[in-house]
């Protein structure tokens, strides 16, 4: 069971790996988008700090969706997809493996570049701490709902729009947990009740995601 | 001569009344057929007339409209990972990643289905179909033809009971040809059971394969 999940995990990095341009496209935009912000507003101290948690966290989710279209689409183009359905595990880890391996090629890069972007914003290291803790248990629930749309929207034409689509309204609560975490240790009223909301957001998406994942793939692929 | 273990002449794969339907239209109702071990299929149709709607439903991609496939007795849905386990699917795209080599490519294939594959099982297998010199190339460079010969390698080395094979011929050569039909022949003797679409000519040795035709219902 656990070595198919490190055997698709494996293969996603090994893929990634070998086409370093679509990772880093992802990785540029995330940067890119949040660096656009200062440049645009002007140096205000007050107001960059007031922003600057809001477009850290909205450019995070941006990037997650750009690579979460290519998910599931590269393996259903070449035929993989139908071996890895076949594959005699249950679907539901498969789902959970793809959901993962996304999670560290394209989230684990964004918490390690966001305290850079969060200097741009003039935060104090406390608010840094909690923008990272934040993204650390963000993250995860980004590319696991997002697995489960790009399950949805797999084979369909337009797919990456309908994606953005389907996808963005169901991050609204990690954007507001995320972001209100670094705005309650900036307001000095702390993070831990934001923390705490986006661990309890990960532990369901964890349980349920890559259940409702398997049930989407199925469907896709009738 | 007739299959060489007539003993176990019961069916393994049995499908019953299976209807499919794509649409508004119904491609075929009613399909029924027995398989045992060292028996081969040959689904025949022309274009458009359901055999790749078969065999995705045999190998449990789709669901039929009506009826069920039975492996050992069980419904296919029942005993998924066991089925899994028995199945080699190969179809219209083969599942090679162009970005791997053949050998990556055959290594992750085992491994999902929690196999190791050693270094020397592999190249033999490549060998046996020919592609030796291109083992470290990545899969890219290499033609429509011979990706599909990465994919029969693959099939192979997954030590499958059934071979479910959606077009196999589909953009080899003619040694490619013989190739698969001397695959074929020794997976069947060896008694196991496959499933095989095809446009053209199949010459199979020892087992006569039985014809199934779909569609135009």
């Amino acid at each position: 069971m656990l070595s198919f999940v490190y055997t698709i995990v494996r293969r996603e990095i090994v893929l990634a790996t070998r086409r370093r341009g679509d990772w880093l496209t992802a990785q540029f935009f995330f940067v890119i988008v949040a660096s656009l912000f200062p440049l645009g507003i002007g140096a205000e101290p007050e107001t960059l700090r007031a922003i600057g948690p809001g477009v850290v966290w909205v450019a995070a989710l941006l990037a997650a969706l750009l690579s979460l279209d290519r998910l599931f689409a590269d393996d259903h183009r070449d035929g993989a997809l139908e071996q890895l359905m076949l594959a005699p595990y249950p679907h539901a880890l498969l789902a959970f493996g793809k959901a993962l391996a996304h999670w560290i090629v394209s989230g684990l890069p964004l918490i390690v570049i966001a305290p850079v972007l969060g200097l741009q914003f003039d935060l104090p290291p406390a608010a840094l701490l909690a923008l990272v803790a934040s993204l650390a248990l963000g993250t995860p629930v980004l590319s696991l709902l997002g697995s489960i749309g790009a399950a949805l929207t797999l084979g369909l034409r337009g797919g990456g729009v309908l994606l953005a689509l389907l996808i963005l309204p169901f991050y609204v609560p990690v954007l507001i947990f995320g972001t209100g975490a670094i705005g309650g240790v900036l307001a000095g009223t702390g993070a831990e009740a934001n923390l705490s909301l986006l661990g309890a957001l990960l532990a369901l998406t964890l349980l349920l995601a890559p259940w409702a994942c398997a049930q989407a793939l199925n469907v896709s692929l009738e | 001569m007739p299959s060489a273990s007539r003993a176990e002449s019961v069916p393994v794969l049995v499908a019953a009344g299976l209807a499919c339907e794509r649409g508004e239209r119904r491609l075929f109702e009613d399909l029924d057929f027995e398989l045992s071990a060292g028996e081969a299929l040959l689904v025949v149709g022309g274009n458009g007339h359901g055999k790749t709607s078969l065999l995705r439903i045999l190998s449990g991609l789709s669901l039929p409209a009506a009826g069920e496939v039975r492996w050992r007795g069980a419904p296919i849905r029942a005993v998924r990972e066991d089925y899994g386990r028995a199945l080699a699917w190969l179809g219209h795209a083969d599942g090679i990643k162009a970005d791997l080599t053949p050998l990556e490519n055959l290594r992750f294939a085992a491994a999902l289905r929690g196999r190791a594959l050693d270094d020397a099982a592999a190249h033999r297998a490549l060998d046996r179909v020919a592609l030796a010199r291109c083992a470290e190339l990545p899969a890219r460079v290499l033609s429509f033809g011979q990706r599909r010969r990465v994919a029969l390698a693959a099939l192979t080395l997954a030590d499958a009971r059934l071979w479910i094979l959606d077009e196999p011929l589909a953009g080899l050569d003619a040694q490619g040809v013989d190739m698969v039909q001397a695959l074929l022949d020794a997976h069947l003797a060896g008694g196991g059971l496959a499933v095989v679409t095809t446009h053209q000519r199949l010459a199979l040795g020892a087992c006569v394969p039985r014809t199934l035709r779909v569609g135009a219902c």
